[in-house]
């Protein structure tokens, strides 16, 4: 039991501090359309949060909902993976990071909707089609950015350097995952990991982009050993909850 | 030979209600005001986003962010329309957008306010979005048919924000003190911002007389701000807060609520650009344009070769 709720708790961390760090765009993005898109994306994942929240209060019941959860746990206890919480750089990084975790949410859900547990496969199976929009469009972005202007393609390199480190996590089980894997709650992530490596080398050949040598993986999130970016993150997404605890908005 | 009189014939079809569309004639002025208003317009939808969007990162629970971000997002969309209004004026996004930063286009003064509390969310939604209201459904019946159109795509959505907003609030006015407090706090700050929304008085307005003729504008600044007190000065009620006037009364004689004095003084000088935030929100609106320059050039299409 405690190993789900762990488990839901990580995939609703990793959207809702995605969707953190995507909604700092709203009426700041580069082109009107984008900045419309990019807040669209940052409505499905906060969407997908709350499903998984709801879920995860449910199951941990004394009083817990979706809001206790977002709002008044610590970083400590956040599961999200680092990569959610890596600041938005440019917009490039931006749309970089969109691209990994899209790319590891479409494999992950897919695979999910065939799972053991009945409310995640649902809920996976609902947030596939989001999740499909974002990639094509983080993809085709990626794409367009890496193989653009002298001054995108080095600013792609640039996030690529940044942001590849953090990357390796999605395929580290945390012991909770691994125990949900290893009782057959879940699917392995031994083959998504291959198709994952397959897809992400694709657009970034056609994206004319590099992976950067030297492969190290940083890992940590998903057991709550977070970067320091995520302090400030929730200091901002908590402060009404934590100035005015147990009101009602 | 005799030319028909154009200027007339172009009266004629305002006189009798026909909409004016991109291609018909239409004076040079016509034109002009009607790129004036919608720009600026425009303009107004895409500022706005900054007050509100100030409040996105800390909204109070999960819901109210969805709202939020929905809402910011609508903005936008409203921005989107009425740029391709305006370019059907022939003017492109881009010099409508060049002439916003350079200081030459304003927008709506109300979004040089600071959003300091989460109530003020609620009460943009209310007072803002309802002001705003008020002169668009006004608009759907403007002459320029573009303009018009996009009107009635944007009113459906502004009406719901308002409700949102009014919402919003009357969660706050049944909560604890401290949220009780910051509701009327923000109702304090926003009432006579969202007066002055609707222009200088009648008397004063440079723009309103041909507006009129043209049917640009239906209906005149003071009264449209009549009509938002009477709506107001009723749902306030139901609030169970007050608005910040001594001298808002019924008037039975006139049918109409009564108020007071707007201070002319601060509207004139937030035009000026001596509002609490006119200088952040340019530079904020400046810096996403010059930060996003590097996007939009690698996303032009590109350029086939020899040519
Ligand atoms: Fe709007
Ligand atoms: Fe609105």
């Amino acid at each position: 039991m405690k190993e789900i709720i762990s488990y839901t708790l990580y995939l609703a961390d990793t959207n809702l501090i995605l969707s953190q760090r995507n909604g700092e765009w709203c009426g700041h993005g580069p082109i009107l359309e984008q900045d419309i898109a990019m807040t669209n994306i940052t409505l499905d994942l906060l969407g997908q949060a709350r499903n998984f929240y709801q879920y995860a209060a449910t199951l941990i019941g004394n009083g817990a909902t979706e809001d206790s959860l977002a709002y008044l746990r610590t970083e400590r206890e956040f599961k999200n993976c680092l990569l959610a919480e890596q600041p938005n750089g440019d917009w490039g990084q931006t749309i970089l990071r969109q691209f990994f975790i899209s790319q590891y949410q479409f494999l992950l859900y897919n695979s999910l909707i065939n799972c053991k547990d009945e409310q995640l496969s649902a809920i996976a199976e609902k947030g596939l089609k989001e999740v499909t929009y974002h990639l094509r469009w983080s993809s085709e972005w990626v794409i367009r950015l890496g193989d653009g202007t002298e001054e995108s393609h080095r600013r792609m390199t640039n996030a690529l350097e940044a942001l590849w480190t953090y990357t390796g996590e999605f395929f580290i089980p945390a012991a909770y995952e691994q125990f949900l894997i290893d009782n057959g709650t879940i699917p392995s992530q031994d083959e998504l990991k291959l198709t994952y490596q397959e897809n992400i080398n694709s657009i970034l050949k056609r994206a004319n982009l590099n992976p950067p040598s030297g492969s190290f993986m940083q890992k940590g999130g998903k057991t709550g050993i977070h970067t320091e970016h995520l302090g400030p993150l929730l200091a901002e997404l908590q402060y009404m909850q934590r100035t005015y605890p147990g009101a009602e908005w | 030979m005799i030319l028909p009189d154009m200027e007339k014939l172009f009266q004629d079809k305002i006189d009798a209600e026909i909409k004016i569309e991109p291609k018909d004639w239409m004076p040079e002025g016509y034109r002009k005001n009607n790129i004036r208003q919608i720009s600026q317009h425009a303009h107004s939808e895409i500022v706005g986003m900054l007050p509100e969007g100030n409040w996105i990162g800390r909204a109070p629970s999960l819901k109210r962010k969805a709202i939020l971000l929905a809402k910011v997002q609508d903005e936008a969309g409203h921005g989107l329309y009425l740029y391709s209004a305006c370019e059907t004026l022939g003017i492109s996004r881009e010099e409508t957008i060049n002439d916003l930063h350079s200081g030459k286009a304003k927008y709506s003064s109300i979004f040089n306010y600071p959003t300091l509390s989460w109530a003020d969310i609620g009460a943009i939604g209310w007072l803002v979005d309802g002001a705003a209201i008020m002169n668009q459904v006004m608009l759907t019946r403007t002459s320029y048919g573009p303009y018009a159109r996009a009107m009635v795509r944007i009113c459906k959505e502004e009406s719901f924000h308002q409700r949102q907003g009014f919402e919003s609030l009357l969660v706050l006015s049944k909560g604890t003190e401290e949220q009780k407090a910051m509701c009327q706090d923000a109702i304090n700050r926003w009432w006579w911002p969202a007066l002055m929304m609707f222009g200088p008085r009648d008397s004063e307005s440079s723009n309103s007389d041909q507006s009129m003729k043209w049917k640009i504008k239906r209906k005149s600044n003071d009264e449209l701000r009549q009509q938002f007190v009477d709506m107001i000065a009723e749902q306030i009620k139901v609030l169970g807060m007050r608005l910040p006037d001594d001298n808002l009364k019924w008037n039975e004689e006139r049918k109409h609520y009564d108020f007071g004095e707007i201070d002319w003084k601060e509207f004139w000088e937030v035009v000026k650009g001596n509002g609490p935030c006119n200088k952040q929100r340019l530079e904020a609106r400046r810096k996403a344009w010059e930060d996003g320059a590097w996007v939009r050039e690698a996303a032009k299409p590109p350029t086939p070769k020899g040519e």
